[in-house]
């Protein structure tokens, strides 16, 4: 199976330099770096290259790296029901970049890309009909950035007295707990409440034990 | 008069409808659903109708949206397993074979052989469960009665089989990483298989009432007709492609877990047509109960540890009360979790209703940096569009339940 991948992401590569920055092989699985703009012409390559006919387009995601200045990836999967293989292609994108829309190519990436853009504030160019998809109409933000709260930030009720649907913001009896797991004896980013010892960078530093 | 009615009545004093020069044809504009009875959940339509024919088909989802992968990404791998559950809730445990295959590839963790058995054991149950739910449940929609208060006395004894195995009927939360949580008792694995013995003679009474009824070929025979091209454009898999007379069956394609040893045969159709794929559900629960008998019998064989003991799986109940070390163990991997090695996975398992998969990022925490689920129904619900153009407004029931949506996975 590795051998088989591995033939595939040398062939990929010779065959399309311009687009594949980099592929590896990792838990069976082939991955490849490729960059945003010539991503049609390569996804139309795979699906139509005998070699590759990567004729099913599985899935469309992306995740959320923060902090990197290409903040996001987004995260092709494609599935060859002929050759009986997979790929994933990886494109690192920044927050405002455009990314070129594969619904030419392949039709079912209509709803992924509007779910991408829904979740993630990805724009995609050329997509016949980029709305909303998941979330309530008329709602707002990303809610799979890390940056956007589990809780949200509106929620809603019937309200009897108006007698329709309203929309507040959330108030929550108790704080949302995202419990930390992480050891103080293992490098946590934080300075423990009454820890007078401990250095201001917030590491603990070993000589002082 | 109607808005939009072109008709000129005539009346009995012979007069006629004045013609304003206002009236002209247009366009119906429906709201198939949020609350239908054919929806099969809450799906919200807008179909736009000429007549009766559907012309185009606009599906709000989004509906059921609970925001399950940004919920997994604050909760522990072992606190997401049952978030997998509720997402197809018709067949709850082959989704959680997904995400226990997804921890299990990153983590290297091998299953025993018992552990694996039982795994197929109970993916071949949800599959009985899911496809008897939805041939009834799509008569239903096309006029028959009887077939779902027939399944559902099977789907009941199914979930009792469920309830045996973890103490759910349906939120089970029985694959875990490693394995299954408990061991079967050998008076279960009798009955499943007495069950095994009866059943084919109550698909055969559903089958009496459907294969051959002159409504139900004239409601599903060549509607919602599926060819090779769609099912490459539009992503399809499962009974979508079989239907469609694509071998295709990730069981058989690329094996997981131990199906290689077993045998079964994958039924596909001709048409493509609803017909076909309610024929092939019906031979798909044959060989699934084939495959339970096949696994009952190396059950019975197969006697060990149904978990992998190690870092992501709790120590045995006698050791955790003898040693130390391994309550501890117990403690730190209910409160903290297990740590998953840094990495990216895509694990896919044939669940009934098609391909479902796990696209999972581990940052080497005990928390899954994003979990993308793969639901089969997002991509099928997708082509409704092109699949239901043209047809007549009540071909649009058929099709949805040829489908098999269900809004837990496709809302997630």
């Amino acid at each position: 199976m590795s051998d088989a991948l591995k033939e595939l992401g040398t062939y990929i590569e010779a065959k399309r330099p311009d687009c594949v920055l980099a592929w590896d092989i990792t838990h069976d699985e082939l991955n490849l770096d490729i960059t945003p703009n010539n991503i049609v012409g390569l996804v139309e390559f795979l699906k139509n290259d005998a070699t590759c006919r990567f004729s099913t387009l599985i899935d469309i995601t992306a995740v959320d790296y923060t902090g990197r200045a290409k903040r996001f990836d987004v995260v092709y999967h494609f599935l060859s029901m002929y050759q009986n293989h997979r790929i994933r292609l990886r494109v690192s994108v920044r927050e405002d970049a455009l990314v070129p829309s594969i619904t030419g190519v392949h039709p079912s990436a209509n709803w992924f890309e509007r779910e991408v853009f829904d979740m993630f504030g990805i724009l995609f160019s050329g997509h016949p009909d980029l709305r909303r998809i998941l979330t309530d109409y008329g709602f707002r933000g990303y809610p799979l950035r890390k940056d956007f709260p589990t809780t949200g930030y509106t929620e809603v009720r019937y309200d009897e007295a108006q007698k329709r649907v309203v929309y507040e913001p959330v108030s929550l009896v108790q704080e949302y707990r995202q419990f930390d797991f992480m050891s103080p004896w293992e490098g946590a980013e934080y300075i423990l409440p009454g820890d007078d010892k401990a250095a201001p960078d917030g590491h603990v530093s070993k000589d002082k034990k | 008069m109607m808005d939009g009615d072109i008709r000129t009545n005539r009346y009995d004093d012979g007069s006629t409808d004045a013609k304003t020069g206002e009236q002209k044809i247009r366009n119906f504009n429906i709201n198939f659903g949020p609350q239908h009875p054919a929806a099969h959940g809450v799906l919200r339509l807008v179909l736009e109708l000429d007549g009766e024919i559907v012309e185009r088909c606009d599906p709000h989802i989004g509906l059921l949206h609970r925001g399950t992968e940004k919920l997994m990404e604050s909760r522990t791998y072992l606190q997401n397993l049952p978030y997998f559950d509720r997402l197809d809730y018709v067949a709850p445990m082959n989704q959680e074979h997904a995400w226990c295959l997804a921890i299990e590839k990153l983590t290297g963790t091998p299953v025993p052989r018992r552990a694996s058995l039982i795994r197929v054991l109970y993916s071949e149950i949800g599959r009985i469960l899911s496809h008897l739910l939805n041939v009834t449940t799509q008569a239903m929609d096309v006029g028959a009665l009887t077939p779902p208060l027939w399944g559902f006395e099977e789907r009941e004894k199914l979930m009792i089989f469920y309830e045996r195995a973890c103490g759910a009927r349906l939120h089970a939360a029985y694959f875990r990483p490693g394995g299954v949580h408990q061991d079967l008792p050998d008076a279960l694995l009798d009955d499943i298989e007495q069950w095994a013995h009866e059943f084919p003679a109550v698909l055969a009474d559903i089958d009496g009432l459907l294969t051959e009824n002159r409504i139900f070929k004239q409601r599903n025979a060549d509607i919602g007709i599926v060819t090779e091209e769609d099912i490459l454009e539009y992503g399809f898999s499962g009974v979508m492609v079989r239907g469609s007379g694509l071998a295709w069956d990730l069981r058989r394609s690329q094996p997981y877990e131990c199906y290689d040893e077993f045998d079964f045969q994958i039924p596909v159709g001709k048409n493509g047509d609803c017909f076909d794929r309610y024929l092939v559900r019906m031979e798909e629960m044959r060989q699934s109960v084939s495959i339970i008998r096949q696994a009952i019998g190396k059950l019975r064989e197969a006697t060990g540890d149904i978990l992998a003991r190690g870092k992501v799986t709790p120590p045995s109940r006698t050791d955790m009360k003898t040693s130390m070390e391994s309550l501890i163990h117990h403690f730190k991997l209910y409160t903290e979790g297990f740590h998953v090695p840094e990495g990216q996975v895509y694990c896919a398992v044939e669940a009934p209703k098609g391909e479902f998969g796990v696209y999972l990022v581990a940052d080497g925490s005990n928390k899954p940096y994003r979990a993308k689920i793969r639901a089969p129904g997002f991509l099928h619900l997708q082509a409704m569009d092109h699949v239901s153009r043209g047809h007549q407004l009540a071909d649009v029931a058929a099709i949805i339940g040829t489908m098999d949506v269900v809004f837990g996975e496709i809302d997630r």
